[in-house]
């Protein structure tokens, strides 16, 4: 086959693989911004939170890195409940989550960051199972199992998460919160309640998306900082509160960055992806798959 | 930003409006003397230093005020207006040999021209879309400039500054008083526009832009103007940056550290008035300075992050909203 040829298709596949890395990151994100209208910033840096606890607790108990991830997600989910209280108490129920909500969330991933220089150093770690190192041949293209395994993980939790919101009566009131509040409390719901749930999922999500990070990539405190962007211009192209949008989104960005790395050079491959995003919010703030306000 | 709901700065005395602002620079230019006479008592050149470091925050803080503070439009991307400056100043230096002082007003223009940029995003952005945007565009400037050889990439830029400039005693004492100047300028510039129709047109836009709208201010010039006027200050703030370290690189250039605490400042002294940013800088820049000799530099970020966390939690309306009726 043609060299370049050979070259794009393997940048097309493992820009899927990528993709699918960044819908576990986006998909929590579409959950807590999308539908619940919290910006949570501090998503992508609990993401990683949880990524360093998968490599000490994996590395602790020689547990692959994607099983503990799914076994902690428990945990973030209860963090997930009580940062929403806090949240809730003292904005949402007041009326100030524009600015000072905003200012919350950036001071809470700012504290989540230092506190794991603090508590782990600023060098890199990395916890690599043992499918890691295979990589499956189908003719001319590579699929690396470390991109392929989280990638699987990461469709088979955001399937989870899709007939839950679709089919369980919680996942109904959720949908329900994002377009009325006042309605549901007539439903005799707690619109609250709804939301402390939904917040605590975004969460647990954030922490199997850690887990999927550990194992495609070394992960230090300042990770984050790139996926802000990311996860954040996934979720407005893909039309905030779908998750079918997200996952097509993420798919396109990964695929684009991976060409953009491959044929450029990794290091333009940030302003590719963010300056897409300043695009998309100047021409088509609704998302490429969201409807029109 | 609709719903955001800060203090309406209180109805100033009746005092006549000239006579107010000369109060003000006055009262500024005793300040700042005053500071150089006490910085000189001391004679120590890690004073110059600390004070630089605070001082930078204080313009910081003001210019971000000018926009978040009284607009509500949040940026997250303060780092990269500053890195703007910083750069302006290098690219300056590199190709005509120009000092600090050209390069501020050099930086001013970029950086200035970088806001007015932003502001025709908020034509389409409102709210936390325009914050998201700010923090991206951080992002796509670093990247230019770590692929930017001229500047030196990611390996970073050395600028070789004089000795000394007379009649200063030393570079310390001469970048401290570039800066302190500088400080002066912006806080009486955010004071001008709070009391002025532009302010009052900025809090109308916080309160309700579309309420603004309707009743016939001029919304989008408004915030061209704040945005314009915002990106400038940052950028100035950053300019003398390279001079006062002799080197920068874009990692320290583009720190989140400098987004988050143009945050903090402004929303711990009080958000939407003058007085609030200058405030909030020097009490949060001088702990991170005494935290950053004392203990380390990691922890004092953590002390920043958790006081922005409680003030907004505790005290949305920062240190001066405890001295004010709601």
């Amino acid at each position: 086959m043609d060299p370049d040829l050979s070259l794009l298709l393997n940048g097309i596949v493992s820009g899927l693989l990528l993709g699918g890395l960044y819908a576990a990151a986006a998909s929590g994100l579409a959950v807590s911004f999308g539908m619940l209208d919290i910006v949570n910033i501090a998503h992508p840096v609990l993401m990683v939170a949880a990524g360093f606890f998968v490599v000490l607790v994996g590395t602790a108990l020689g547990l692959d890195p994607l099983l503990v991830a799914v076994l902690q997600a428990p945990l973030f989910y209860v963090l997930g409940i009580g940062l929403y209280t806090a949240y809730n108490y003292f904005f949402e129920r007041r009326g100030d989550e524009a600015l000072q909500g905003l200012a919350f969330f950036f001071g809470v991933m700012f504290i989540i960051e230092v506190g794991l220089v603090l508590l782990f150093g600023p060098e890199q770690r990395f916890l690599d199972p043992d499918y890691a190192f295979v990589t499956w041949r189908l003719g001319e293209i590579d699929v690396p199992l470390r991109m392929l395994i989280p990638a699987l993980l990461a469709m088979a939790s955001i399937g989870a998460l899709y007939w839950f919101l679709q089919r369980t009566f919680t996942g109904l009131a959720i949908a329900a919160v994002a377009q009325d509040p006042e309605a549901l409390r007539l439903m005799a719901v707690d619109p609250v309640r709804i939301k402390r749930i939904a917040f605590g999922i975004s969460v647990a999500l954030a922490s199997i998306a850690g887990g999927a990070l550990v194992v495609v990539q070394p992960i230090d405190p300042s990770t984050h900082n790139v996926f802000i962007g990311r996860v954040f211009a996934i979720c407005i192209m893909g039309g905030m509160a779908s998750l079918p949008g997200c996952i097509l989104a993420a798919f396109l960005f990964g695929v684009v960055e991976n060409l953009t790395a491959t044929f450029y050079g990794p290091s333009w491959a940030p302003a590719v992806a963010f300056g897409w995003l300043l695009l998309v919010l100047a021409v088509r703030p609704q998302g490429l798959f969201g409807r029109a306000a | 930003m609709s719903a955001a709901t800060l203090p309406a700065p209180a109805l100033p005395p009746a005092l006549p409006k000239e006579r107010k602002h000369l109060t003000y620079w006055l009262g500024a230019a005793a300040v700042a003397a005053a500071l150089i006479v006490v910085l000189r008592l001391i004679g120590n050149e890690y004073g110059w230093y600390a004070g630089y470091f605070v001082l930078q925050y204080v313009v910081l803080a003001a210019a971000w005020n000018i926009l978040g503070g009284y607009a509500g439009y949040v940026n997250f991307g303060a780092a990269g207006f500053m890195a703007t400056g910083s750069y302006t100043a290098v690219v300056l230096n590199e190709a005509f040999g120009f000092d600090v002082l050209p390069g501020i007003l050099g930086a001013a223009v970029v950086a200035g021209l970088l806001g007015l940029g932003t502001g025709y995003l908020t034509l389409r952005l409102r709210g936390v879309y325009f914050s998201i945007a700010t923090l991206c565009l951080s992002v796509v400037l670093q990247t230019l400039v770590v692929n930017w050889d001229y500047v030196g990439g990611s390996r970073g830029a050395y600028i070789i500054r004089p000795r000394s400039v007379p009649p200063f005693l030393s570079y310390g004492e001469y970048i401290f008083v570039v800066m302190l100047v500088l400080a002066v300028i912006a806080v009486g510039i955010g004071r001008t526009v709070e009391m002025s129709r532009l302010g009052r047109g900025l809090q109308a836009i916080r309160d309700n832009e579309r309420a603004a709208e309707a009743v016939g201010v001029p919304t989008l010039r408004l915030k061209l103007i704040a945005t314009t006027l915002s990106g400038a200050l940052m950028g100035v703030a950053g300019a003398p940056l390279p001079f006062y370290a002799g080197y920068i690189n874009p990692e320290g250039a583009f720190n989140l550290a400098y987004a988050v605490n143009c945050i903090a400042m402004p929303l711990i002294g009080g958000a939407g008035t003058w007085l609030g940013p200058v405030i909030g800088a020097v009490l949060l820049a001088t702990l991170q300075q005494a935290a950053t000799v004392t203990i380390s530099s990691a922890l004092n970020l953590w002390i920043v992050g958790w006081m922005l966390v409680l003030f907004v939690a505790l005290a949305p309306r920062g240190i001066l909203g405890w001295f004010r009726r709601r």
